[in-house]
């Protein structure tokens, strides 16, 4: 199968990230990205772009390679070939926590949560490679780890209170186990923000929602990019949320790009169609 | 808890908050117990380390003598290792297990720079400067010992710092034996002295050890709440997340390493001090034990149950279990509070009890018709237990392969008790109590070294089952994935 999709010509040159909605400069571009564990090819020759304060859809399949898309972009793994780059650098081949400073937030399809800190604990933890102080500042309590914990602070406070009633003070003591599944999404991608991203890497968010619960979350991240204007990568098997919220949509199957474009566009496309059901049998019997 | 915003329908049944607020009251102990808790938990973190410090500054007042001083020192020793300890096992989630050997280093690395050993007057370095020097060496140790193992994980770091731990004592053994004297050790180490005062006296020793562990304890109870407490415990939960959350993983291990060792420099230094002299057998897996049980029985994760647990651990093990008559309190006593905690109803303990009674004084009779040397020998406990146990255990005139076979058939009678179901547990109780009785007046009183050893490690179980966080730790979840 080619890699070619009817969305945007994957050998454009320079700009291969989105070919639409006025082209604007892309934040990420992952460009021939390939990835292989011994002789299996996870992802092979991907072209993905994500522009500034878009929102862009990966979808696909289960053992597509979308969180494996995630994990070479946040430094999990390092490429076999080809190159990421954020915000016009190189950063294949960084430490994860480097590239988090860099400004790329993500939320993990395991929930991975620091489940014996509070929650204020689990969002203030994410601000440590933004903050300088060194521990003998924090023990002598010298200016600048005043100020920077104050900083935290307010920052845990902002991102906690982005969620509403959801995940409201009374519940900023509480440790993370105690939170309801749904609240935990919450709180991943409050800690997330924390790390004050330009790019927010989301995977399943409405994963194990109820219907009223993954509304919420579509308009959670129409939220998180109008009113903080952060370019938004998400993985997401709602088609609702999907077609909602996004502003452009690729699919995946196998480790290859297999359409891209708008919603309507991907969802009708027989590549895709084909990857999720499978070969319509009566056009099967029609060919035998 | 902050109530703030309450949901405006209040709490309901199913809703998360309910639960929380569930799970969270279950936590208190039950009744005054619990309103006291609560009330600690209101005062803050200094007020209570500062009770504590008065409390044991308090204590050498009320006539302690030399032997409950030493014992007060070495469980102040103990429980600054377990502080220290506390950071690597119990916030970065490190099983360090070669933590004694930067003990050992600070208390040979002091001996070294303050002691007539190197040279023909030797060096004898002012003792803040050896100090300061002792816990920055080590701190730079732990990092060339973390730098290695910086990616290794559970099983593998606990291995590996084991070898260090044992290498660490080897090597003192046989190294250079004309400047670390080997076997001998290092003798005739410098007091103390700060501030123009010389450290002389144990009593100066205690309060010495009391400030410092103390000051350690908030110094690090700050450290706690900052970024680089949540960092380590960020790292605990869980790498992965931690790393994508910006926090450099193995920078913060390290960090834990070298901090961890500069506590346990730090005890080194007053330890060699203290007892004037520094062998390696001072620096070998018991000591690690007792950290670790200290560390454990507290509730790793939390400052003041490092330092509880370990106080705790060293007082029963260094104070109360050399004697056979503060033992033999301690055993029987245990045994009663279990019994009177766990078998219900009470009907059933009375009448357990009143069989394991009637059957001493059968068993006792029977064995002084059979045979006077079967009743020859006395119990070893002594005061009032033993005379009132003087016709009820049987103990023999030659009661050393009696005992040991008695405890043998302890141990499976111990096992046979969990095995069984409830009516047989209750049969089954008053010959394993008495047997029990007959081992500890034939065999384990007169065994206080080995005898301590197991009761450490009875209260550990037991600990462990009825509460496994800990004295003072909080309780902790697994992530299951």
């Amino acid at each position: 199968m080619s890699a070619a999709g009817p969305g945007g010509p994957p050998e454009a040159g320079p700009p291969a990230g989105p070919g639409h909605e006025g082209s604007p400069a892309p934040v990420l571009d992952l460009d021939r990205l390939s990835l292989s564990f011994g002789g299996l090819r996870a992802l092979s020759e991907l072209d993905l772009g994500v522009g500034e304060r878009e929102i862009v859809s990966l979808i696909g399949p289960n053992g597509a390679g979308k969180s494996t898309v995630f994990n070479v972009i946040t430094g999990v793994y390092q490429p076999s070939a080809g190159d990421v780059r954020f915000a016009g650098r190189s950063i294949a081949g960084l430490a994860p926590h480097r590239i988090a400073r860099l400004g790329i937030g993500r939320t993990f399809q395991s929930l991975r949560l620091f489940l014996n800190m509070s929650v204020l604990e689990n969002v203030m933890a994410a601000t440590y490679g933004n903050t300088k102080a060194m521990p003998w500042e924090s023990v002598l309590r010298l200016p600048r780890a005043r100020r920077e914990e104050r900083e935290v602070r307010a920052l845990a406070e902002d991102v906690l209170s982005f969620f509403g009633q959801r995940l409201a003070g009374y519940r900023w003591d509480q440790p993370a186990y105690s939170l309801s599944y749904a609240n935990r999404r919450r709180l991943e991608i409050a800690r997330a923000l924390a790390t004050s991203p330009r790019l927010l890497l989301l995977d399943e968010p409405a994963a194990g929602m109820n219907p009223a619960e993954t509304h919420e979350v579509t308009e959670l991240i129409s939220r998180l990019r109008d009113e903080r204007g952060i370019s938004i990568l998400v993985i997401e098997h709602d088609m609702h949320v999907v077609g909602s919220c996004s502003d452009r949509v690729v699919a995946l199957d196998h480790g290859v790009k297999i359409a891209e474009g708008g919603f309507d566009q991907v969802a009708a496309h027989p590549a895709v169609v084909e990857a999720y059901l499978g070969r319509d049998p009566d056009a099967l019997s029609d060919a035998g | 808890m902050s109530l703030d915003s309450p949901p405006p329908a209040g709490p309901q049944v199913g809703s998360d908050e309910w639960v929380a607020r569930q799970a969270h009251r279950r936590e208190y102990l039950p009744s005054w117990l619990g309103s006291l808790e609560r009330a600690s938990e209101r005062a803050g973190w200094w007020p209570k380390l500062a009770a504590a410090a008065a409390a044991a500054a308090v204590l050498p007042l009320l006539g302690l003598g030399q032997f409950q001083l030493q014992v007060g020192i070495d469980a102040l020793v103990i429980a600054l290792l377990a502080v220290g300890l506390n950071i690597v096992v119990g916030w970065a989630g490190l099983l360090d297990l070669g933590y004694v050997a930067f003990f050992g280093f600070g208390a040979y690395g002091y001996a070294l720079v303050s002691s007539g050993q190197i040279g023909a007057n030797g060096i004898h370095l002012p003792s803040y400067l050896s100090i300061a020097l002792v816990m920055v060496a080590a701190a730079g140790l732990g990092l060339v010992v973390g730098w290695p193992s910086r990616r290794l994980i559970g099983d593998y770091l606990a291995i590996i710092t084991l070898f260090f731990g044992e290498a660490f004592v080897e090597f003192t053994n046989n190294v250079a034996p004309r400047t670390l004297g080997g076997p001998n050790g290092i003798v005739s180490v410098d007091p103390i002295r700060l501030f123009g005062y010389t450290f002389t006296s144990n009593q100066s020793y205690y309060y010495l050890l009391v400030v410092v562990l103390v000051v350690t304890m908030g110094v690090l109870r700050l450290l706690d709440t900052s970024r680089t407490g949540r960092a380590w415990r960020a790292v605990r939960e869980d790498p992965l997340a931690a790393a994508s959350m910006t926090i450099p993983v193995n920078r913060v291990k390290l960090m834990a390493f070298a901090f961890g060792a500069a506590v346990a420099a730090l005890a080194g230094t007053i330890f060699a001090v203290q007892q004037v002299s520094v062998f390696p057998t001072d620096f070998d897996t018991p000591i690690l034990i007792l950290v670790y049980a200290g560390l454990i029985l507290g509730g790793a994760g939390s400052i003041a149950g490092a330092c509880t647990g370990a106080l705790v651990v060293m007082v029963i093990y260094d104070g109360l279990l050399r004697s056979p008559t503060e033992s033999g309190y301690l055993f029987y006593g245990l045994i009663l509070l279990t019994l009177l905690a766990k078998l219900r109803p009470w009907r059933r303990l009375a009448l357990v009890l009143a069989a394991t009674v009637a059957l001493g004084y059968a068993v006792h009779a029977i064995a002084a018709a059979i045979s006077d040397s079967a009743v020859a020998g006395g119990p070893h406990s002594t005061g009032w237990i033993a005379s009132a146990l003087r016709d009820w255990v049987v103990v023999p005139a030659n009661a050393t392969v009696a005992g040991n076979w008695g405890f043998v058939v302890l141990v499976c009678l111990l096992i046979a008790l969990v095995q069984v179901s409830s009516p047989w547990r209750a049969i089954l109780l008053p010959p394993t109590l008495y047997l029990a009785s007959f081992v500890w007046e034939t065999r384990l009183a007169t065994e206080a070294a080995i005898t301590r050893q197991l009761m450490i490690g009875a209260i550990l179980i037991v600990m462990m089952n009825a509460r496994p966080q800990g004295l003072l730790g909080s309780r902790r979840v697994e992530a299951l994935t």
